[in-house]
């Protein structure tokens, strides 16, 4: 993996100016939103990779609970650090986007809601990471991804009908998408995969690497107070 | 010793505790009825919209002060060593989550009956729908407080500041409960809106997280 970082590194920059250039330029202007559609390649994908990580979150939680190993745990926690990052950039370039389109910053719409939910429910378990002082947090973090899954049906559902009681403004999209689009769309999401994978290995490596310390450290005080 | 009797046992344990010194009840008691009157200074209802807000804040009230009761749940078995005693011991640990959640509850719906009636006097509250049905969301919306608000409680117990961790928690995992409680008060108090969808979620909430719950305690209450 070590030595796979400047090939992933430089693939992930190849591709994402490629996406960037297909994005700005190349893909076709949108006829009602303008240039302003364009953020829609930013925030689609980001959108996406963050679904897919935390989706691995939940299944790396539950191999960890049946397997109990470190390395499961690592894939959880760093799934959700990036996962929240790019969460992040949806929840940021969500209300850029729809402010010069719908007038408004925020609307407490189905897919913007869950979203939100999905990025507390996750910042709430990185918390809890951060905060506790068991030795076995993983054990306890899994647990709280667990429930964190069970939760997002429940939530889409009191959002989905919540919803639908109340009038709600124009969605872009529904229609049907340019397949021009539709290309640079997928080009920008394989850049941001190839980024999300970048930055999870590297992060992974990098909790590998702490946790070494750690437990030397932790050896090491341990062979000094036996002196 | 049986599955049920660990449960009545845990349980007249902490209900005879919370009797002799009403700890959780009272604080309980007294922090909803300053967010009453907070409440009534901020918005200043009028008896038509106070019947469109008051389900929201009659539970924001509860949810606020139920952390009281919840985050005393451990406290007393953690100073006492009683958690070590129970992990040693060869009870399962379910019948005394459940013990600990029922405990919560009653607690939680004793200070809900006590509240409620100053509740419709300070809002002039008049329900337009049904009356009674209000009881079942309240017995299902506590529930569903109180399973997922004992459990975190258990989890929150072995973190630096506590008492903030056991709402960053339970807060965002409740907002479909929320979300149910609310409406289904809403639409009895207003008459208007579909109740049933409410009360199917707060249903399926509590059977989805009370099978978590007791699934994965055990698992909880074994990690140091």
């Amino acid at each position: 993996m070590k030595r796979g970082f400047p090939i992933l590194a430089m693939v992930t920059g190849l591709l994402l100016s490629l996406a960037l250039y297909e994005a700005l330029i190349a893909a076709p202007t949108e006829k009602t939103m303008g240039d302003v559609q364009r953020i829609f390649y930013y925030h689609v994908p980001s959108a996406w990779t963050a679904f897919l990580l935390f989706l691995i979150n939940f299944v790396a939680s539950v191999v960890y609970l049946i397997r109990r190993d470190s390395k499961s745990d690592i894939v959880a926690l760093v799934s959700a650090e990036v996962g929240v990052v790019f969460c992040t950039v949806v929840l940021i370039t969500g209300p850029i986007w729809a402010r010069p389109v719908w007038g408004i910053w925020w609307t407490w719409d189905l897919r913007l809601t869950l979203t939100l939910v999905l990025w507390l429910i996750y910042v709430s378990y990185l918390i809890l990471r951060r905060f506790s002082t068991s030795s076995q947090t993983p054990l306890l973090a899994a647990v709280l991804a667990i429930f964190g899954a069970l939760d997002v049906p429940l939530v889409y559902f009191s959002i989905w009908f919540f919803r639908t009681q109340h009038p709600s403004p124009v969605i872009g999209g529904g229609g049907s998408l340019d397949p021009r689009m539709a290309h640079v769309l997928l080009l920008n999401w394989v850049a941001f995969l190839s980024l999300a994978w970048l930055v999870c290995s590297t992060r992974y490596r990098l909790e590998v690497a702490q946790r070494e310390v750690d437990e030397a450290e932790a050896v090491e005080s341990l062979l000094e107070g036996s002196r | 010793m049986s599955f049920l009797a660990i449960t009545r046992a845990t349980l007249g344990k902490d209900i005879r505790l919370e009797w002799r010194s009403k700890d959780a009840i009272n604080a309980m008691l007294f922090f909803s009825l300053l967010v009453v009157v907070i409440f009534s200074f901020a918005f200043d209802p009028t008896a038509e919209d106070s019947r469109r807000i008051a389900g929201g804040l009659v539970w924001v009230a509860f949810l606020f002060a139920a952390i009281v009761a919840l985050n005393q749940t451990w406290a007393r078995e953690v100073r006492n060593q009683v958690l070590d005693a129970y992990r040693v011991s060869p009870a399962p640990a379910n019948p005394l989550f459940l013990a600990k959640a029922i405990g919560n509850f009653l607690f939680v719906s004793v200070l809900e009956a006590l509240m409620t009636p100053l509740f419709i006097a300070f809002y002039k509250l008049r329900a337009l729908g049904p009356g009674w049905e209000l009881l079942p969301i309240a017995v299902l919306g506590t529930w569903a407080l109180v399973v997922n608000g004992t459990f975190f409680a258990a989890i929150s117990l072995r973190t630096r500041s506590r008492e903030i961790m056991l709402p960053a928690l339970l807060f965002p995992l409740s907002i479909p409960a929320l979300l149910g409680m609310v409406n289904a008060t809403t639409a009895v108090l207003t008459g208007e809106g579909v109740l049933r969808f409410w009360i199917a979620l707060l249903v399926a909430y509590d059977v989805v997280f009370t099978t978590a719950c007791l699934l994965l305690f055990r698992t909880v209450l074994e990690a140091e």
